[in-house]
């Protein structure tokens, strides 16, 4: 049962590395949003769906690879994979707009409660799916390979594949930009201010709809790129990927404490290893359960994720 | 604060109900069952659903659905607590039914019991560890245990894995009511009686003392607590009322369907019965069959419009959330939660 995990336990660590990195950018469009509203941001892995269609679109529309062209080498290869990058992002981050303004921004005035907040939020999700289902007419896109996907070194005989490394180095800065966007500008005090008491934010003259706004536009770009990553590793989106990475993604966001930035950083990376880990040890199809079961044991005794603030007294 | 007086549906029919005395009551309420008991005859009208069989649509998903909604209000609506695995407790029942019906000897009626009582007991078993949790917290575990509930059915060989359990048998007749495939009448007057029957549960209780417990929990669960309500206590026993009602409709849907597969389960289920219960007024049990009613009759009716219906599903979740938060058919005023602004220490 084990001998699986531990034949291979430095290729499983660099995957789930890698994976893992994938959830703390998407974790962290969940935590954001919880941050300040204190509301499961229901529609973020739809946008982290329409971020992956970003990536293909950039590399098979505008650069017009194919699935049978010859992978891009030097310079133009880091010019088309930073331009899908900033596409990615760019996509999600105005589909994490329109999803605030569409779903959020109203009933948030009216300051209603939250339950109605959530079903809008579920309702935007379902036309977001459905508008992607019905352009790629329910089929899978597979995405042209840009990169190729090389060895580079071996290590403790386990392949380190140059898109795994990709990700893992340039999910880290994202993030590492992120975390310094949040922490030092002017505009990062000011969200982690209304998240920590909104009303008190606001007598300090903080704008809250434009704190809100930018909340769920940093939240759509990490979410973007984190669909900019998927798509180097995976090479394939679909209209209803979105729901699996986004439950898992939440996981990550609720195991290393909602609402809490470094702990997104934990909680992604910790799940993503669990995941690869117990998917080698239990069969793929016990990944899923290992990782709910773990996150229920998490939150009856560490209710507040492993990072977080007492969140689980907060009233519903 | 100006308080604007206009009319509305819920206070109209509920002053119709005030001012009737007893035998009015009963008449008001005999006609309106009458009325519901011939909608399947109405198969001609414009109610009727192209594609789909109009008898079948209102047993699933319009019948089982408001049964559902009922179940799942008493958990959201009466004691607020949010439940994203409603689904679990659904499919708990609906298995029950498969495996009982083709393994021993025993009908639908005699299964359903044992259906409502395995729904009920995974109610307490979740409720137990998790109801300590509250609000964004709870909601995720009981969507994991959904989706957990589901994922065991999926991979395991008892219950035939992705290939579902068929041959399931249908429902001996009653007397002279015959359960047919081919028209569905004798089902949906079936599922009629239960969410009559759960109608007055709720209804019954909610003027009792759980009632009141729920609804001082729902309100504000510290204040309950130091006023002497034990509210784990009740908190479980609204989950698992809930769950059994859940186990029902799971065990009359098995057997109505005679084939049931893992992917009947999923989570999309629980968000369509929590869709149902905000959408048509959280709290109001008679919102929450309009709204149950609408949502599982919409998707049915334009399906002339096929491939986008799912898309004007969503859009119509958003608009109609947008514009009337509480839902078509709010509970009173005064029913309603006293919005305490949070303020973090």
């Amino acid at each position: 049962m084990f001998a699986v995990l531990i034949d291979q336990f430095w290729s499983l660590t660099i995957a789930g590395i890698a994976l893992g990195f994938i959830y703390v950018l998407i974790s962290l469009g969940y935590t954001m949003v919880y941050g300040v509203l204190r509301m499961i941001n229901f529609a973020n892995s739809e946008i982290f769906m329409w971020g992956t269609f970003g990536t293909v679109i950039t590399s098979r529309d505008i650069f017009h690879y194919t699935q049978t062209s010859e992978p891009a080498k030097g310079f133009k290869l880091i010019f088309v994979l930073l331009c899908s990058l900033l596409m990615s992002m760019a996509v999600a981050g105005l589909t994490a707009v329109f999803v605030e303004f569409v779903a959020y921004r109203r009933l948030r005035m009216k300051g209603t409660n939250r339950l109605a907040t959530l079903i809008s939020a579920i309702g935007i999700s379902i036309a977001l799916q459905e508008v992607m289902r019905l352009l790629t007419s329910s089929r899978p896109v597979g995405s042209p390979r840009v990169l190729e996907k090389i060895i580079l070194t071996e290590m403790w005989g386990a392949n380190v594949r140059l898109d795994t490394v990709i990700t893992i180095i340039a999910a880290a800065i994202i993030f590492f930009i992120l975390e310094r966007f949040i922490k030092l500008s002017r505009m990062g005090k000011a969200i982690r201010a209304v998240s920590q008491n909104e009303d008190a934010a606001k007598l300090m003259g903080v704008n809250l709809n434009r704190v809100i706004t930018t909340t769920f536009l940093v939240g759509g770009l990490a979410t973007g790129a984190a669909g900019f990553f998927y798509i180097t590793v995976f090479e394939y989106t679909k209209f209803n990927i979105g729901f699996t990475m986004g439950m898992a993604a939440f996981t990550a966001a609720v195991l290393g404490g909602i609402g809490n930035i470094r702990g997104a950083f934990f909680g992604g990376l910790t799940l993503g290893l669990l995941e690869v880990y117990a998917s080698a040890v239990l069969g793929t199809q016990w990944k899923a359960v290992t990782v709910f079961i773990v996150l229920v044991l998490v939150l009856l005794f560490k209710p507040n994720g492993l990072f977080g603030e007492a969140v689980q007294t907060t009233r519903a | 604060m100006k308080i604007r007086n206009y009319w509305n549906l819920r206070d109209w029919g509920a002053g119709i109900w005030e001012r009737a005395n007893r035998p009015k009551r009963v008449a008001i309420a005999l006609t309106s069952i009458f009325l519901v008991g011939l909608l399947p005859f109405a198969g001609a009208s414009f109610l009727a659903t192209p594609i789909a069989a109009y008898d079948a649509v209102l047993v699933y998903p319009v019948g089982v659905f408001v049964l559902m909604a009922l179940g799942l209000n008493i958990v959201v609506g009466k004691s607020g607590m949010l439940d994203l695995g409603y689904v679990a407790f659904f499919a708990i029942g609906a298995y029950t039914m498969a495996l009982m019906g083709t393994h021993t000897g025993l009908n639908t009626w005699e299964i359903m019991p044992f259906g409502i009582a395995f729904a009920m007991l995974a109610g307490v078993l979740l409720g137990l560890p998790t109801l300590r949790l509250r609000g964004d917290y709870l909601a995720i575990v009981t969507l994991g245990f959904g989706e957990i509930v589901r994922l065991v059915v999926l991979n395991s060989t008892w219950s035939k894995g992705p290939n579902g359990i068929a041959n399931i048998p249908m429902p001996p007749n009653i007397g002279p009511l015959k359960f047919k495939l081919e028209d569905q009448k004798v089902f949906f007057w079936v599922v009629v009686t239960m969410i009559l029957l759960t109608i007055w549960m709720i209804r019954r209780l909610s003027v009792r003392r759980p009632g009141r417990a729920w609804e001082a929990i729902r309100q504000d669960e510290d204040a309950a607590e130091l006023m002497g309500v034990p509210t784990l206590k009740y908190k479980i026993w609204s989950f698992t009322l809930g769950a059994a009602v859940g186990g029902a409709a799971g065990v009359l849907y098995a057997s109505k369907n005679l084939f049931i597969a893992p992917e009947m389960f999923t989570l999309n289920v629980s968000i369509l019965i929590l869709s149902c219960v905000v959408f048509g007024g959280i709290g109001n049990i008679w919102g929450v069959v309009v709204g149950a009613t609408i949502l599982g009759y919409l998707p049915d009716r334009i399906r002339f419009i096929s491939d986008a219906r799912l898309l004007v599903f969503g859009t119509v979740l958003v608009v109609v959330m947008n514009f009337r938060p509480d839902g078509l058919l709010p509970r009173k005023k005064r029913e309603k939660a006293i919005v305490k602004k949070e303020v973090n220490a």
